[in-house]
């Protein structure tokens, strides 16, 4: 019974990580309508600034945020402006294809320069807390893990009071729900393309840190990363930004389950099986509008 | 106040407006009216900048609008009203209209402007808290002109504000436009609903086929025969066929 509840609550931890992978590729999606496959590759970067910035000078995972986040925006700016910046032009149908094709190719520049610049070895941290946890009637409750939950609820609460309270905030939802009005009534869309970009690599930023603490991190990680991000947008339902960490949690939930029932092979199998049955019954997803 | 000069417009291959010059001065009512794919909304989105003309020029207050980005228009004092209302339908009613006075100059005069757009459509009040999307037809519409009105227009374009709705709404829209116009709003608008346009229009211009076919007052298009058989529901015998039914 212990070793159930235990599965469920890592299922738990680990779900945090995917809402917050997610959250960034679902806003990127609905307000710019562009799928970004190297979201998963921004991840990975991210976690590698904070094991370098640990392994180098000793800077703590969680504390490295503060460097890694603002670090990550910047690239996404950049590569807005390199890359993504042409692919707005399309119309929307073009725009998730277009976005599909030119993401992937970044994917796989990203994967190769990682591999070249920091090897394919897989890293971890070891704080000096980690494994160091409560214990509540036999159960582990890792103080890392509840970090990470802790983290993705600070930053949906974030990101829903950037989003419903500041004026910026409220264009980038504007621009989401109606891109051409929001012109009518003065916003600058392609500013606002800008900051979502460097917003989503942020979160992403934040989800590689994560990663690195609790999981492991390589090169090669990134696509892996951005389908169980995709598999949380599609079950919280595209456009359903607040629906993803719910969602995150429950996908997380439901592979410690199947892992239970069926067998850690199995673990991987449930996710996509999520994806196609959600697609088939409910395709605007748990917490999308019809 | 706002000049259209000889402008061109296309999608890919098709080209939608030919030479059109369309004028509307400072405090005027002017009226586009037009058959189905004349090109009413292809002008009226060239006007706002959404649309780019491939050739001639939209000339505002003396100044050609070509280098200006689409979100600076509105700064200028322009607003539309656009065919199909185009709300934020995931935004309450209240966010639509703080997001109608984004800009600088709308933002510190906007509780001012707000309660004169609350005074103008009361029912939007009651449910500053609904979502947009979940709003009844004519409501949206209101809500569609009070998230203009909130950018403080000199010129406000509106495309088929009375499309679908009922005619007791469609008469308090058309009470709004007179009320904002004195107030001293220049007002560009395309309707279906011809005779009451044309009714409270100073002037009036006629589009068929992408080309500016007629233009007068908005009496003279009233009694034209050509603008009655086309546009007004009648025949040559003077019988109304629309009054008639
Ligand atoms: N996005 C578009 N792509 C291609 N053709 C269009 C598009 N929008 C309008 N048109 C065409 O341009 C012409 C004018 O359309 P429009 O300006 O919407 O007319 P109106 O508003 O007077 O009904 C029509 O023939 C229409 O089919
Ligand atoms: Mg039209």
């Amino acid at each position: 019974m212990t070793l159930i509840i235990q599965n469920l609550v890592f299922g738990l931890f680990v779900g945090s990580i995917y809402g917050i992978a997610a959250v960034g590729l679902a806003l990127v999606f609905g307000v710019m309508k562009m799928l970004n496959i190297a979201h998963g590759e921004l991840l990975m970067i991210g976690g590698y600034v904070s094991f370098w910035l640990f392994h180098l000078a000793g800077v703590d995972p969680f504390l490295s945020l503060l460097i890694s986040a603002p670090l990550l925006f910047g690239l996404g700016v950049v590569l807005h402006q390199v890359l993504y910046r042409h692919i707005a032009r399309f119309e929307t149908e073009q725009k998730i294809k277009n976005s599909m094709l030119v993401s992937f190719g970044l994917v796989l520049i990203l994967q190769n320069l990682a591999q070249q610049m920091w090897t394919a070895d897989e890293r971890s941290i070891q704080t000096a807390y980690s494994g160091v946890g409560a214990d509540v009637l036999g159960v582990a409750l890792p103080y890392t893990r509840m970090a990470n939950l802790g983290l993705a609820l600070l930053v949906v609460i974030g990101l829903h009071l950037f989003l419903s309270r500041t004026y910026l905030g409220k264009a980038i939802r504007a621009t989401a729900d109606e891109w051409e009005s929001a012109i009518l009534v003065g916003v600058n869309i392609r500013q606002t393309f800008l900051i979502t970009f460097g917003l989503s690599a942020s979160l992403a930023a934040i989800a590689g840190a994560l990663v690195v603490v609790g999981y492991g991190l390589s090169p090669s990680i990134g696509l892996a990363w951005t389908l169980k991000a995709l598999v949380v947008v599609v079950l919280a339902g595209t456009g359903s930004v607040f629906g993803v960490v719910p969602a995150g949690l429950l996908l997380g939930l439901g592979e410690a389950v199947s892992g239970i029932i069926a067998g850690p092979a199995y673990r991987e199998v449930f996710g996509l099986l999520i994806f196609v049955a959600i697609l088939v019954v409910r395709p605007q997803g748990l917490f999308g509008r019809a | 106040m706002l000049e259209v000069k000889s402008v061109n417009a296309s999608y890919g291959d098709f080209q939608a407006l030919w030479d059109v010059s369309l004028v509307v001065n400072a405090g005027e009512i002017v009226v586009l009216i037009g058959p189905n794919g004349a090109g009413k909304t292809t002008l009226m989105r060239t006007i706002v900048g959404l649309h780019r003309p491939s050739a001639g020029n939209v000339v505002l207050d003396g100044h050609s609008t070509a280098r200006l980005d689409g979100c600076e228009l509105v700064e200028r004092g322009v607003a539309l009203v656009p065919e199909g209302r185009k709300l934020f339908g995931g935004m309450s009613v209240l966010e639509n209209l703080e997001m109608g006075a984004y800009t600088a100059r709308a933002r510190q005069a906007r509780a001012q402007t707000l309660a004169w757009v609350w005074q103008v459509f009361p029912v939007l009040a009651e449910r500053r808290r609904q979502i947009a999307s979940t709003l009844s037809g004519g409501m949206q519409q209101m809500l569609a002109i009070g998230r203009a009105l909130m950018s403080l227009p000199r010129l406000l374009l509106l495309d088929e504000p009375s499309l679908g709705l009922a005619p007791l709404i469609v008469q308090n829209i058309f009470d709004v436009v007179n009320l904002v116009n004195r107030k001293g709003v220049a007002v560009l608008l395309v309707e279906q609903n011809a005779r009451a346009a044309l009714e409270i229009a100073q002037r009036a211009y006629v589009m068929e086929r992408g080309r500016i076919a007629g233009q007068g007052t908005g009496a003279e298009l009233l009694s034209d025969p050509n603008v009655r058989r086309a546009y007004l529901g009648y025949i040559s015998t003077g019988k109304n066929l629309a009054e008639g039914t």
